[in-house]
């Protein structure tokens, strides 16, 4: 199990960040990315392995809409 | 000239024409941001003024929508109806309007008593009209009364005349008169682009949901288009008061023409958000290549686009009506802006559409947009996955001056009524209007714009009728009142709020009704999980609210403020705010008047205003609590079909947020369980963000925030004082 933006999701063997998202639907453009408190960049996703029990932050910076 | 309009015609209707009043004026120069001078025109008896704008007026009100609630509070008094003749429509473009550096600066805001509300309501538009009429000399258009006859205002902000016209042969519907009257009132071809209209359409006279458009000249297209001032009814106000437009040509637009105290401070903030715009849009959020449409799919994924009035949120045919489908219509390599300088550029047109029905079937015309909010209302919300239906009807709306964000939702629930057997064909004319059915959803629109049938009905909006519903053929009024998606009498815009409930409060405890323009909450609270507590909520709840009132006041477009941000934005510590837009904002603010305001400041400037239309709507016999309950259709799920569309996310709440096993429980056992605890919740974070907002139980600005505020004249102490 990981957190992602602190709500439990469940965590799979060989998980990066660009699998996360596409599991989550995260097609939202613009994203703000850490692992444990660390940024990734957006080239990074593919390569930013996830670990079981990771803190993930995936967030969308609007408040417009 | 288009293929429809031609010399003759133009020739006929301009001799029919016949002045009714002329008024000579010295256009005043304008000084940091202002002309100092708002017009007052009453067709009533034909009288127009020129009042001063005061010094008290710019501090309290600042401009905008606030300069609009100033004068309709003036105008109006308890019992008016938005069809009596004190009843105003006041445009005010704002301080900032009209200045052509900083993207985004090209904004008028109407405002005016609603026939759906019943209380004051306000909207935001673009178009060339607001800075053309600032730079005529205006800083507001005041019109009140009634007029007898078919009549244009026409005002000439070159020579300084403003003139009343009897105007019999003009037409009504949108696309036909603004270029008559883009064709009669500019001296060569030339000149055309000096030319803006403010006119409605045919179905805004026979409903309750009528817009206004607001043109502004495409050179490249030679033929005008538009802009829409779409949410509360105001175009109903505009036909009822029998004005069929109101032309403002203004010749010699410069950058400087608002005389700020800071020109260069002005260019610097725009070349910095120029590059933005420049370096980021494409892998930000592609305003300038497909608008406001890329949300359709976003929204999709993420759960969020209504379905079906509401019920669900995503559609396995979506990309029929995506964005991707819809740049394949819009005209390419045409970066298209509303106002001058706006590189955002997110206007989008569709040329050569060829229309399949209604009274202008097989002509070719220009489409303006869509914009995601018509693509949701027209298309996805009534189950109609049809990009060509979507096109069709975003013209007809236009034209015939209907807002396409009421029109959907008040289909939807008719459609939503009619697959629950409350509606029949016998009631609907022969309409079988079932999800899906584009042909029933067409012809109901065009019925509402010849005055017939049940289309006279869906004009009414979904408020009056669920009343009409109840009254006439005994329909259960809480299952109406739970799936008609209203607050405050208007229609929500198209988003799902049910798992959001920052969002539920950002529609329902509004001012003017469910319109996402005050606060849009959904990734915050509901993807990011940024505002867990109530007080978190809360504060969102005061600050989006105040900061997005702030461009109303300005003239000022929402979008180059978080649509595009810069590049270090995801290091600032509340990125959602984007706080160097604002600082940008502050900037310009001081560039242009010369005050120097902060960024506290600035929210300071919104919430006397937000506070003073609070309390204008309680001078209304409305802005109290119970006006703030949402339809519990946008807290949580109503049917068996709807829990059941997301079983799993309700059943895992119940366990581990009420503490109530599922298992053995029948769905309605479950709904009724989910909805106490959904209520319950509204109910807290209302308490919370009344408190934060400095509002009693009951929502009513207290005497002590009002002081603060500065806004305690004698007139508002004595409304409020009746509900302490
Ligand atoms: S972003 Fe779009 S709506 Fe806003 S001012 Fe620019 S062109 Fe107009």
């Amino acid at each position: 199990m990981i957190k992602v933006n602190n709500r439990p999701v469940e965590w799979q063997e060989g998980m990066t960040i660009k699998k996360l998202i596409n599991i989550l639907k995260y097609s939202y453009p613009v994203l703000i990315v850490t692992i444990n408190g660390e940024h990734i960049p957006r080239e990074k996703y593919e390569a930013a392995t996830v670990s079981d029990g990771d803190d993930v932050k995936i967030i969308h910076p609007i408040a417009g809409g | 000239m288009s293929c429809i309009l031609t010399a003759e015609h133009v020739h006929k209707i301009k001799a029919a024409r016949k002045v009714l009043k002329e008024f000579k004026y010295e256009p005043a120069k304008l000084e940091k941001g202002y002309a100092n001078k708002s017009l007052y025109i009453n067709i009533s008896n034909n009288s127009i003024v020129s009042k001063d704008v005061t010094e008290k007026m710019k501090d309290v009100f600042i401009g905008g929508k606030g300069f609009g609630l100033w004068y309709l509070w003036n105008a109006v008094n308890p019992l008016t109806k938005w069809n009596d003749p004190e009843n105003e429509i006041v445009i005010s473009p704002g301080p900032i309007a009209g200045i052509t550096q900083y993207p985004g600066a090209g904004k008028s805001l109407v405002v005016s008593i609603s026939p759906t509300t019943g209380s004051v309501v306000d909207s935001n538009v673009g178009g060339h009209f607001g800075p053309f009429l600032k730079f005529s000399g205006w800083d507001a258009l005041e019109i009140q009364g009634k007029a007898d006859r078919e009549v244009i205002i026409f005002i000439d902000g070159n020579k300084g005349t403003i003139s009343i016209e009897e105007a019999p042969l003009e037409s009504v519907d949108t696309h036909l008169i603004i270029e008559e009257l883009t064709e009669m009132y500019a001296e060569s071809d030339e000149d055309k682009r000096n030319i803006s209209v403010v006119s409605s359409g045919t179905a805004a006279q026979n409903s309750y949901i009528g817009l206004l458009n607001f043109s502004f000249y495409d050179k490249r297209r030679k033929s005008p288009r538009v802009k829409q001032a779409g949410r509360g009814g105001i175009g109903t106000v505009f036909r009822d008061k029998k004005i069929k437009a109101i032309v403002v040509k203004f010749n010699g637009v410069k950058g400087d023409l608002n005389n700020p105290v800071d020109l260069k401070k002005i260019q610097e903030l725009g070349i910095k958000l120029h590059k933005e715009i420049h370096d980021f849009d494409a892998i930000q959020t592609q305003k300038r290549e497909v608008g406001t449409a890329n949300l359709v799919e976003i929204m999709n994924d993420y759960d969020l686009l209504p379905v079906n009035n509401f019920k669900y949120g995503n559609h396995p045919e979506t990309w029929k009506i995506d964005s991707k489908q819809i740049k394949k219509k819009v005209t390419q390599n045409m970066p298209d802006g509303c106002w001058y300088g706006c590189s955002m550029a997110c206007a989008k047109a569709v040329d050569g559409f060829i229309l399949k029905t209604g009274p202008y079937k097989g002509q070719k015309v220009l489409i303006d947009g869509p914009e995601y909010e018509t693509v949701a209302a027209v298309g996805s919300n009534l189950g109609i996955f049809n990009l060509d239906h979507v096109l069709e009807c975003n013209f007809y709306c236009d034209t015939y001056g209907v807002d396409t964000i009421s029109l959907g939702t008040t289909t939807a629930f008719l459609m939503e009524c009619y697959e629950s057997n409350i509606l029949n064909k016998e009631i609907t004319g022969g309409l079988e209007l079932t999800f899906g059915n584009k042909d029933a959803a067409m012809e109901l629109l065009h019925q509402m714009s010849r005055g017939e049938s049940f289309g006279k009905i869906a004009g009414l909006g979904v408020r009056k009728i669920k009343e009409l519903l109840v009254k006439e053929y005994g329909a259960e009024p809480q299952f109406l009142n739970d799936i008609g998606m209203e607050n405050k009498g208007m229609e929500y815009s198209q988003y799902i709020s049910k798992e959001s409930l920052a969002q539920q409060g950002g529609y329902a405890m509004t001012n003017k009704g469910p319109q996402h323009d005050e606060a849009w909450l959904i990734f915050m609270d509901m993807v990011n999980n940024q505002i867990p507590s109530f007080e978190d909520k809360a504060e969102a709840l005061h600050y989006f609210p105040m900061f997005r009132t702030w461009f109303g006041l300005m003239g000022l477009c929402k979008l180059p403020w978080n649509d595009i941000e810069p590049a270090n934005n995801r290091q600032t510590s509340e990125p959602a705010k984007v706080p160097e837009h604002v600082q940008n904002y502050v900037e310009l603010f001081n560039s242009v008047t010369g005050k120097t305001i902060n960024k506290q400041e600035l929210i300071v400037q919104s919430e006397r205003v937000y506070n003073f239309q609070r309390i204008f709507n309680i001078k209304m016999g409305f802005g109290q609590k119970v006006h703030d309950n949402p339809p519990y259709r946008s807290v949580g799920p109503v049917t068996v079909e709807e829990y059941l569309s997301r079983q799993d996310r309700y059943d895992q709440q119940m366990k581990e947020l009420i503490g109530v096993a599922p298992d053995g429980k029948t769905i309605e056992e479950k709904i009724k369980i989910t909805r106490k605890y959904r209520e319950d919740q509204y109910e807290e974070l209302r308490q919370t963000v009344y408190k934060r907002r400095g509002w009693t139980e009951n929502g009513i600005p207290t005497l002590e925030h009002i002081r603060n505020l500065g806004i305690d004249f004698p007139e508002v102490l004595e409304v409020v004082n009746k509900h302490l």
